[in-house]
């Protein structure tokens, strides 16, 4: 079973350049960011691990808390504990600035 | 061979590899993962998929000359081979050889990090694999197709008979080349014939050394991107392309139909 989950934060700065980051290997996952011409932050998850979407929520709304950057994001989750979801995040934001 | 401070190859991932190949900054992908070309089988089945679908295709240069780089994953799904990753490798080849016709000959290298044909897509995994040899044979009349075995997983099943058909394999220790793995043999055969959990004799029978001794490699290199660079650079400075693979003789089974039915007192 694979659980798609979508998120949307609000967002206010702009991004350089799309950004391809990570592997959908064990523990790990995949990111593909997108700048986005709106005012708004879309995230679409693919998952292989379900029932996880507040623990999804969490991770994504700290990151936007700090990062308001309107992007389009997809994840592609092969269970990735929130920690190198947060880092797997920094590292695709910082590869699109 | 000891080198001390090595670049590894082996832990980077397959567009990492791709880019170590290739001249620097010449490193170019095709059908990169914002195509957004993954197996459309897998998430019916339960699997995430992968955006590059685990296969990575770059042009770039390799010795200034024009070069195509094919790498696959061995992260994702052990690295297999699904009808969208078979597809890019077989069509780089195809195109290789297209881009020979032209006037403008392309440096091919197969890094290939695989256990083989997909099993979620079985049939179209075999299918490309039969591309992709078809494709590797015609080349290679031409020019020198190169395999690199020198990821974590090494080359398995369909892939290893692709790799078998290049003209140079360049393999380091850690690699591994066999047909089937060691859970499939210690499955199928029982723990006497293989012990699965037995690392140091899985490397024995299938790891790098052990094949170049074989004669299955044509050169072992250590795990540092310097070294399987100037291996693969090696490779092309002495291009002879081969001659036409030669078609195995078959008995006819005509014959072994009328032996067989001799054998059962009846006359053909």
């Amino acid at each position: 079973m694979i659980e798609t989950l979508t998120y949307e934060y609000p967002a206010s700065q702009g991004v350089q350049q799309r950004a391809h980051v990570g592997v959908v290997a064990s523990g790990n996952c995949e990111i593909l960011l997108e700048p986005a011409a709106d005012g708004s932050a879309s995230i679409v998850v693919r998952t292989s691990v379900t029932g996880f979407g507040t623990t999804w929520q969490a991770v994504l709304k700290r990151f936007f808390a700090r990062n308001p950057v309107a992007v389009r994001i997809e994840i592609n989750d092969f269970g990735a504990t929130p920690a190198v979801v947060a880092l797997r995040l920094e590292q695709a934001l910082e590869s699109a600035l | 061979m000891t080198v001390l401070l090595a670049e590894s190859f082996a832990e980077r991932g397959a567009r990492e590899r791709a880019r170590a190949l290739l001249d620097a900054g010449s490193f170019r992908e095709l059908i990169g993962p914002f195509e957004r070309l993954s197996s459309p089988y897998l998430a019916t089945q339960g699997v995430v998929p992968q955006s590059d679908d685990g296969t990575v295709v770059a042009r770039g240069t390799i010795g200034a000359q024009r070069a195509c780089v094919v790498a696959t994953d061995g992260r994702f799904l052990g690295g297999s081979i699904g009808e969208i990753g078979g597809s890019k490798i077989a069509g780089a080849l195809e195109l290789a050889r297209r881009d020979f016709e032209r006037g403008s000959p392309t440096r091919m290298v197969l890094a290939l990090d695989t256990g083989g044909i997909r099993l979620q897509e079985a049939n179209l995994g075999i299918l490309a694999v039969a591309e992709i040899c078809d494709a590797i044979v015609a080349l290679r009349l031409v020019m020198p197709v190169v395999a690199v075995i020198a990821g974590r997983v090494g080359v398995y099943g369909g892939l290893a008979l692709s790799t078998s058909l290049c003209s140079t394999i360049i393999v380091s220790e850690g690699a591994r080349i066999g047909l089937n793995g060691p859970d499939v043999i210690e499955t199928e055969s029982g723990l006497d014939e293989m012990d699965s959990s037995d690392r140091p004799l899985i490397w024995r029978v299938t790891g790098g050394r052990m094949r170049h001794e074989q004669g299955f490699a044509s050169e072992i290199v250590p795990d540092d991107v310097a070294a399987i660079r100037s291996a693969v650079e090696r490779a092309f400075a002495d291009p002879h392309p081969l001659p036409a693979l030669e078609a195995p003789a078959f008995p006819d089974p005509r014959l072994e139909r009328d032996a067989f039915l001799r054998a059962l007192g009846i006359e053909p």
